[in-house]
Formats: structure tokens, C-alpha cells, sequence
């Protein structure tokens, strides 16, 4: 589930607001939104592939409330973690294109 | 109130198309649409391009060159795990198709790879950057799209030929109406709110509308869809499992669990946990495993764990009819549905027609997404013009019940609904392994379900959007267990334990609809080439 929205990264562009399919977010004039119905996180992990400063952090468990600590987040790296690995973002490129589904699938039975 | 929601509309446009839901289905319906000139308007319950199941995962698709002897290996593959339900002529027209779209979809830059032997390789899509292209395509060729906008509700003119439908922003509140000449649903499957990856905005709400509209459906039995996740995750992603060992708590192997007998992890999960680990990846693949499925690593690794050397707890999650097969009746080639106007795409339509009773996971959901959303919405604009000029100035009225008529002032109770259909879909004693028993009364219960929501009214218009929900997965419910009762015997992904043979007589579809009473009846398969065989794989 849906677990930080970091106030020091966010640039209150809403973008998250706009795109998370299940309507978590609510927008907060002239301050980062809230998680406002975060029971209906389907913990897809869409909105930290569209938020363009990796100011969010989706916790694996989906069906409970976890504590997060953002200073521990940054420090293992795992803020925008999910974005740098399909290659999302300033100056990467899609990872797409490393895509070796080709290998497994010969391998398969 | 209530019939306020159909008079007063702050937001009152006209398409010649209107496609609802943005998944893939939908996407290439629209671009179709579109590219055969019709005026289109799209939209989705969330944001097209990150909602639906395509786009939070990765899908293997069923793009097979059109070499005959690949092509008849690729129908004959699955032909006796469906049951011998499919079609073959299907089968060739979604080969085809598919085909042609996927390589269109490396013209607009989609980046696929390249194999080890040089060539693209176009079997695989990665979800994210496929809705992201679907998107900007669609938005180049013109189609306007209402993001955050559930449809609540199809309208009929007074021949009873859809119209469009009616909805809301679920943000903002504002009301919208789209009238348009032909509808197509392309609202995806029913996953009851499991959580199964990207499957939350799938709540059966296509079904329902089509149904309130006249539609009906076919193969509501194949609907118990199970994905493997780790047990704290939503990631139902099956491939991998492939190279799994299943164990109990105490690291003992279980006999004869695999991802391909999930009926064993299944029966097991009844008594006790389940573990797993990917051991017998070797090194060389764990690294093609990252590449390929990104996101099947993610909980992984937040969670610090290593699938590979370290057991974590799996879980069966619920997929329904995201990849269950069936959904509503396509009744010609076009994907029209059996009420005038309306068509349906992707998961929202049968499946059966390439898939039989059994999954089309891991490449056939995704063909058949692609084909079928490029046909109907091909159709929908053919059918638009010719209508001709006589299409406009029609009298629509909406054609939705439960949430937007009323007979009692009861309120609802919504979530204790919500609640209350996943205790009967859910447990794996029920819907994975079914009896007669069990079936009759559960159906029984969900019976009452509707009854309830009938006889209720919503407090504020806050709640429509999910009451409608609420109502989808109850009728879509109602459907499964109607058509799983009837079918008496074993065949594709249901399993009957008071019927555990296939019975060569119940070679049939199961056609069911209505809504106060559902009803069912079988109809007979339409293939030339009926096979021989009569014996089906237990799975
Ligand atoms: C984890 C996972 C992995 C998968 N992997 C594969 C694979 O490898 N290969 C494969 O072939 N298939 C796979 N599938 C299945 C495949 O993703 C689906 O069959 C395919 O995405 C269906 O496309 P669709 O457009 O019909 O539905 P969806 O992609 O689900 O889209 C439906 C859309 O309708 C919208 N909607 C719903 N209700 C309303 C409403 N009332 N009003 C407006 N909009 C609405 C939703 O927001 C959504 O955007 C997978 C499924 C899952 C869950
Ligand atoms: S997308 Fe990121 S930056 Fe934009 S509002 Fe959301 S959290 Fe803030
Ligand atoms: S993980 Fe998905 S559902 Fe949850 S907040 Fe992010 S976008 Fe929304």
C-alpha cells in the first residue's frame, strides 16, 4: 500500500493525483496530497512510475498499514527504486528493450 | 436525487463512438474507431495508461508469425486444457490480427527487444510502457478522453438500441453524458477486489451495464482464475513459478504442487501455508527474470527478500473473469453483443471463442484484448455511418437499476455487500473446488445479496460509483455460480467435485443473463472442426 508522500521531495504537481486508478489521492491546494482513502491502494506501484521526483513509496504488503521511514527509504535507495529499474525518468531509457522474456521462455517446458 | 442523475449533466457531448474503459481492449477499439474515421470519446473509471491489469504488469502476447506449422501448434496448444470449446477459425482471425497490431505497435516505437540471434522479438510487452504508447496513440488520432469518469449507466433509444451512457467524475462530482451511435464496454473482467495486481478497478461493471441493457454472457462457469502471489503482495505473476519448489512451513517438499497444479497449492492453503522458492532458476536466468518482469521482483526486494535462495509464503489470489474466460456474448465476427449498438472487448467478452474454459493467461488475454478491441471498434464505426442521417435527435433514456432506482428508503450498507460476495467467491472450498452444495447456496446467499441492493438507495451520489461496483460483483457472481451449477461435469478451469469426469454431452457454451432472474441455457458450439477428442486435461 501507498505508504509516504515525501513533503521535502513532492512538487505539488498532482500528477499522482490525476493518474493512481483507484482514486487514493486527494489534492491539497499549494501543499503535497494526501493519501486520503488509502484502504483502496491496490498496490500497483503506478503512481512512483509517474511521479517525476520519486517522492512516493508504495510498501509491498497489500492488504496492511506498514511504517515507513523516509531517511531509510532514500538510504537503501528504494525511493524511486521501481522507476530506475523499467528505465523511467530524466536522462534514462526504457529498459523495455532489454526485455529477455525470449530467454525464459526457451527455456520453459 | 436519484433521477436527477440523468437530467442534469454539466458535461453533454456527442460521439459517433464511445468506447468504455481504457485498457488495451479499449485503446485499440478506440484507435480502430478512430482510424475508420468515426468521432470518438473514451473513457475510463481511472487514468488511461496506468489503469486496468495490462498496465501494472508485463504480458507475454499470443504474437506467432504466420508460419503454418507455428500456427498450428500455437491452436493446437491449448485446445484440450479449454476443454474443446474454442473455435479455430477464432483462433486465426486473433492470430492474424495480433500480428499485424503488435508490429504496428513497433512502428509507433514501442522498443522491443531483440533475441539472442539478432531479430525483434515481440512476444512480450512491458505494461507501463505499453498503456503510455496505447495513450499518446490514441490521443494523436484524435479520440478525447475523460479520464477519472466511471460509466454508470448505458442509454437506450426507444428501439432499444444503446446510446451511449451517463457517469461522473469521481473527483470533481461533475455528471457526464456521452450520446453516441454505437457503445463499446471494454471495462475489463471482475477480480471482487482481491488485489490481485492492477485488478481493483475491475469490479464486473461492464457486465452489469450490458446486462441492464438486454446483453447476455457466455461462459460465466470459467470464471475461478487464481494467481500465485507471495502471500503479503498483489503481485499475481505465474511464469516464474515455473521454476519453483513448494514446500510446507517445515521446508518439506508437497507433493505434486507446481504452478501448473495450483489445485494442489490450493487444497494445501486449506489447511495450512504455503511456501515457495525459485531455486531451480540457474544464475543466468535470474538475471533474464529481472529484465523480463521487473515489478515480479519488486516485493521481493522491498520486503528484503531473495525469491531465489530464501522461502517467503505464497497465496492463491482471485482473478475471477480477468483471466477466466468468460464475459459477454460476441454474437458474429464484428464482437457485437446481442443488443444493437453495443459491442464488447477484451476481458468484458467471452473468450472462449480462442481460449475455451480455460485461461488464456500468459498470451491469449492479451491477443485477444488487441483483436478483439481493433475489430470493434472497426465495427462500431461502420455501424455508426450506416446509420445515416436519421441517427440524431433520438430519445434516450438510462437503463440503470440498482443504486440509481430505488423503491425503499433503506440504505445501503455497501461495504458489508462488498464483503459479504468475497466470502462467497473467495475461498477456494467454494469457487476452486465446487460442489453442488456448495454452489446452491452460495447462490442462494448472493440471491439475497441482490434483493438487498435492490431494495436499498444509496445516501449520497458520493457513493454511486461504488455501489454500481458493488451491484457488478454481485450479478457478476450470480452469473458464475447459475452457469457452474448447470454445467455438470468437469471441463477448462471448472472443476466439479461431484463431477470430476468431462462429459463428451456437455460439449456446449453456457449462454446466462437477466438480473432479478438469471437465467441459463447452453447452446451448441459453432466450429466446423469439432474435435475428435473427447478427454480433458484436469488442471
Ligand atoms: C498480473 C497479471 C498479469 C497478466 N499477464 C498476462 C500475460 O502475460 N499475457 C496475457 O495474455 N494476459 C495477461 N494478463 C491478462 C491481461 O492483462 C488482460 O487480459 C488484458 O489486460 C485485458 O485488457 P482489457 O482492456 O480488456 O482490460 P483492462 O486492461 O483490465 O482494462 C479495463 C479498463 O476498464 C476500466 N473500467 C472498468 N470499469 C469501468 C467503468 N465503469 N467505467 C469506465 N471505465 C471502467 C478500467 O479502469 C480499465 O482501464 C494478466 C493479468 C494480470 C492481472
Ligand atoms: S506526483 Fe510526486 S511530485 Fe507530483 S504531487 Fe504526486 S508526490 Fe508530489
Ligand atoms: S500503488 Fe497504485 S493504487 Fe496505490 S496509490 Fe499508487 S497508483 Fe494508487
Amino acid at each position: 500500500m501507498i505508504e509516504l508522500v515525501s513533503e521535502s521531495r513532492c512538487i505539488k504537481c498532482n500528477i499522482c493525483v490525476n493518474i493512481c486508478p483507484t482514486n487514493v489521492f486527494d489534492r491539497v491546494p499549494d501543499a503535497p496530497p494526501t493519501i486520503a482513502r488509502q484502504s483502496d491502494c491496490q498496490t500497483c506501484y503506478m503512481c512512483e512510475l509517474y511521479c517525476p521526483v520519486d517522492a512516493l513509496y508504495v510498501a509491498p504488503e497489500s492488504d496492511m498499514q506498514t511504517s515507513v521511514n523516509e531517511a531509510e527509504l532514500a538510504e537503501v535507495g528504494l525511493l524511486g527504486s521501481y522507476r530506475e529499474n523499467i528505465g523511467w525518468g530524466h536522462k534514462r531509457t526504457s529498459t523495455a528493450k532489454a526485455d529477455q522474456t525470449f530467454q525464459i521462455l526457451k527455456q520453459m517446458k | 436525487m436519484l433521477k436527477t442523475l440523468t437530467t442534469d449533466f454539466e458535461l453533454d457531448l456527442e460521439a459517433d463512438v464511445l468506447v468504455i474503459g481504457g485498457g488495451p481492449a479499449g485503446t485499440w477499439a478506440a484507435w480502430s474507431a478512430a482510424s475508420s474515421g468515426a468521432r470518438v470519446i473514451l473513457v475510463d473509471k481511472g487514468y488511461c495508461g496506468t489503469t486496468g491489469c495490462a498496465a501494472a504488469s508485463g504480458n507475454g502476447v499470443w504474437y506467432v508469425p504466420p508460419d503454418p506449422e507455428a500456427r498450428e501448434t500455437a491452436k493446437a496448444s491449448r485446445e484440450s486444457l479449454g476443454g474443446f470449446l474454442s473455435d479455430r477459425n477464432w483462433m486465426d482471425r486473433v492470430l492474424n490480427q495480433t500480428y499485424t497490431n503488435v508490429n504496428q505497435l513497433a512502428e509507433w516505437g514501442y522498443p522491443f527487444p531483440t533475441d539472442d540471434e539478432g531479430k525483434p522479438y515481440r512476444r512480450s510487452l512491458q505494461g507501463p510502457e505499453y498503456m503510455r504508447l496505447m495513450r499518446r496513440q490514441i490521443q494523436r488520432a484524435g479520440v478525447k478522453i475523460l479520464d477519472n469518469s466511471p460509466a454508470l449507466e448505458l442509454l437506450v433509444d426507444d428501439d432499444g438500441a444503446v446510446a451511449g451512457a451517463t457517469g461522473v467524475n469521481r473527483q470533481t462530482g461533475t455528471k457526464w453524458i456521452v450520446r453516441s451511435q454505437s457503445t463499446i464496454i471494454a471495462t475489463g473482467g471482475c477480480a471482487f477486489l482481491s488485489k490481485a495486481l492492477g485488478c481493483n478497478v475491475l469490479t464486473g461493471d461492464g457486465y452489469l451495464m450490458a446486462a441492464e441493457a438486454g446483453a447476455e454472457m457466455s461462459g460465466m462457469e470459467f470464471s475461478n482464475a487464481y494467481g500465485i502471489s507471495p502471500a503479503f503482495s498483489s503481485v499475481t505473476k505465474t511464469l516464474f513459478y515455473n521454476w519453483a519448489t513448494f514446500t510446507y512451513e517445515d521446508g518439506t517438499i508437497i507433493p505434486g504442487a507446481s504452478s501448473h497444479r495450483r489445485s494442489v497449492i490450493a487444497q494445501t492453503l486449506l489447511q495450512q501455508p504455503v511456501y515457495a522458492i525459485i531455486d531451480k532458476a540457474a544464475e543466468s536466468m535470474r538475471a533474464s527474470m529481472r529484465l523480463a518482469q521487473p515489478n515480479f521482483f519488486l516485493p521481493f526486494d522491498r520486503a528484503g527478500i531473495d525469491p531465489f535462495t530464501q522461502r517467503f509464503p505464497v497465496t492463491l489470489r482471485l482473478e475471477g473473469t480477468v483471466r477466466g474466460t468468460g464475459g459477454i456474448r460476441i454474437v458474429d465476427e464484428s464482437c457485437a453483443s446481442s443488443v444493437r449498438g453495443l459491442y464488447a472487448a477484451g476481458d468484458a467478452a467471452t473468450r472462449e471463442l480462442i481460449c475455451g474454459g480455460f485461461t488464456g493467461g500468459g498470451s491469449h488475454n492479451a491477443a485477444w484484448a488487441i483483436s478483439s478491441g481493433y475489430w470493434s471498434g472497426k465495427s462500431a464505426a461502420e455501424y455508426t455511418r450506416s446509420l445515416g442521417e436519421h441517427k440524431t435527435q433520438r430519445q434516450v433514456k438510462g437503463v440503470g437499476e440498482v443504486g440509481l432506482q430505488s423503491g425503499s428508503a433503506r440504505t445501503l450498507a455497501t461495504n458489508e455487500i462488498i464483503q459479504a460476495v468475497q466470502a462467497e467467491v473467495f475461498p477456494y472450498e467454494k469457487n476452486y473446488f465446487r460442489t453442488e452444495q456448495g454452489l446452491t447456496e452460495s447462490l442462494g446467499r448472493l440471491n439475497h445479496l441482490w434483493q438487498e441492493l435492490r431494495n436499498s438507495q444509496v445516501t449520497s451520489e458520493k457513493e454511486l460509483p461504488r455501489v454500481r461496483e458493488a451491484a457488478a460483483m454481485v450479478a457478476t457472481a450470480r452469473w458464475m455460480y447459475s452457469s457452474a451449477i448447470e454445467r455438470k461435469e468437469t471441463r477448462g478451469m471448472h472443476k466439479h467435485l461431484d463431477y470430476p469426469e468431462l462429459d463428451a454431452n456437455q460439449q456446449h457454451h453456457l449462454i446466462s443473463g437477466g438480473l432479478d432472474h438469471v437465467w441459463v441455457k447452453s447452446q451448441p458450439l459453432n466450429s466446423k472442426e469439432k474435435s475428435e477428442s473427447k478427454i480433458g486435461a484436469l488442471v
